[in-house]
């Protein structure tokens, strides 16, 4: 009753061929992870040192440090995000729990979509004429965040409205049952379980503005600047455009540097996802239903 | 406000069987296909009034529309008039008034993500109420009445959503009460009870019955039976009959499909 037949032992063998096809498949894909960070670790480590974070470039940007530019791009990331989160976490909140299914809607999420599936240098031209020109800030902190943060919006907004499509229609019903206004419910179950969802997207978001190059190369990320910026209005020096002129605009670049810089760039980008991951367990240790 | 609430309740026990909701030819449709058909019933003042009937029979959809829910529901249409204290609620300014009027309990309870003790005190929160000890007070009389009090008085800070589901429910009778509702609504309220809760269950309704007005949807004949003082017949979207609970599980009805169903030959 139990010998395998002919069949049995064809369907066997291809099982554990598919098996080990899916394997090898999944391990290529920390293939190229290992052998990126491998690279940068090998190449790059010896660049970083106190000088190289907290320093100023020297001698045409062949010695010296970083500091302009890790600041810069900490000042692009938080304007952006002051911006990009209230208004895509308002958007989300009006798509989810305000608006119903209609014409205006769907005109809305097509235009989510596009925006999500335009190029970075698109952006990047749209950030000149609306905000360097149109708007006036020119070449500054303020136009190349507010690029920044045009380009972002469609993450935040999708991954919020997720966020709130994960928190059980039941609770919502009850509440409105008590006599609750939406803004009643929104604030005071809604939202406090949506929490942890809109955090995680906030925190992705941050990683993917920390890498972008095109949409500041235009809008207020400069070549060389040997001051730190003072406000909004100032140009700055951004890592991810210090990279790239490290490593093909400027002659006689030591080889560790261009190495360094990506290793840090890639560092701030890897914290804040190992930040997201943690935060995002935590938050489901402590989940409420 | 309590003292207000008494003052009604008193004037309401004169004159017994006044109507408290009044229903008249209501048709509920979802995009245009009716759900409800003609349905015209009262419910009166502190009776226990019953809803039986198979599914889709359009008893949820009943509720929904005597507490205007057709607002938050894409496509649902309430014809017809519903006067709720003689006032139609169709033509209410504040339907949020209305709605903390009647207290519902859904068929599988929900425990809202907040403390025990939040849970309660939401609905007076919304009402404004921010004094402390007058909040304590909702919550112990409130659980107390719900038969719950004795079970989590010593863990009021712990998550609601995280009692068992007999315990949840009767957490969710308790928030309903928090509203001071006229009104208690339940749809199959011992779907995901065990028999012991939902006998505890029924005997907090009839204390309460006393108090407030209560409309009990069931799908188990005899929980109508146990309870109901008048029963109505759902089915397939037409409310077959209204009758005295008695007279209908004594075989006293106007249409046979209503014994048949009683009886178990469907359903």
């Amino acid at each position: 009753m139990f010998e395998a037949s002919e069949l049995n032992l064809r369907n066997k063998r291809t099982e554990s061929l598919y098996r080990t096809l899916f394997l090898v498949m999944t391990l290529l894909l920390i293939l190229p992870v290992l052998l990126i960070l491998g690279t940068l670790i090998v190449k790059g480590a010896s660049a970083i040192s106190w000088e190289f974070l907290f320093g100023y470039p020297k001698d045409g940007m062949t010695a010296g440090g970083i500091f302009p530019a890790l600041v810069g791009t900490i000042w692009l990331v938080s304007v952006a995000l002051l911006v990009s989160v209230p208004l895509g976490v308002a958007a989300a909140i009006y798509l989810n729990e305000y608006a119903g299914e209609n014409w205006f809607t769907r005109i809305i999420n097509l235009a989510i979509i596009n925006l999500a599936g335009v190029p970075s240098i698109v952006h990047a031209l749209f950030g000149v004429g609306a905000f360097v020109i149109f708007f006036g800030f020119g070449t500054s902190i303020l136009a190349a965040s507010l690029t920044l943060a045009i380009m972002t919006l469609p993450v935040v907004i999708v991954s919020t409205r997720e966020s709130l499509r994960a928190v059980p229609m039941a609770f919502r019903e009850a509440c409105w049952n008590m006599g609750a206004t939406r803004w009643q419910t929104i604030r005071r179950v809604v939202l406090p379980n949506a929490v942890p969802g809109i955090l995680t997207g906030v925190i992705l978001e941050v990683s993917r503005t920390t890498g972008e190059t095109a949409p500041i190369m235009f809008t207020g990320a400069a070549f060389f600047l040997p001051f730190l910026p003072e406000s909004v209005f100032d140009q700055t020096m951004a890592l991810s455009l210090h990279l790239f002129v490290v490593s093909t605009q400027v002659p006689n670049v030591p080889e560790n540097l261009p190495y360094g810089v990506a290793l840090v760039l890639i560092g701030m980008v890897l914290l804040m996802n190992s930040l997201s991951i943690a935060l995002r367990m935590y938050l489901r240790g402590k989940k409420k239903w | 406000m309590v003292s207000a609430a008494t003052a009604v309740m008193g004037a309401n026990e004169i004159e017994v069987a006044s109507p408290k909701i009044v229903v008249r030819d209501v048709t509920i449709r979802y995009a245009g296909t009716p759900a409800l058909s003609g349905v015209s019933l009262d419910v009166r003042e502190h009776e226990v009034f019953g809803i039986i009937g198979p599914a889709n029979a359009g008893k949820t959809s009943f509720l929904k529309a005597l507490n205007r829910m057709d607002m938050f529901t894409d496509g649902m249409k309430v014809e017809g008039s519903i006067e709720f204290d003689g006032r139609p609620i169709d033509r209410l300014r504040n339907v949020y008034a209305l709605r903390s009027r009647i207290g519902v309990v859904f068929p599988l309870p929900v425990g809202l993500p907040l403390t025990i003790y939040e849970n309660v005190a939401l609905a007076p929160r919304l009402g404004g109420m921010r004094n402390k000890a007058e909040l304590d007070d909702i919550v112990e009389r409130c659980l107390t009445r719900a038969a719950l009090w004795d079970e989590v008085k010593d863990r009021l800070n712990s998550l609601g959503s995280l009692l068992s589901g007999g315990q949840q429910q009767r957490l969710t009778i308790a928030r309903a009460l928090s509203q001071q509702p006229d009104v208690l609504i339940l749809d199959e309220f011992s779907i995901a009870v065990d028999p012991v809760t939902t006998m505890r269950i029924e005997d907090v309704l009839k204390e309460l019955k006393h108090e407030l007005t209560i409309i009990l949807v069931t799908n188990l004949v005899q929980q109508a039976q146990r309870l109901a003082d008048r029963t109505a017949f759902f089915l397939e979207g037409e409310c077959v009959e209204v009758g005295k609970t008695s007279d209908l599980f004594d075989g006293r009805v106007q249409d046979s499909r209503t014994r048949d169903y009683i009886e178990g030959k469907f359903g």
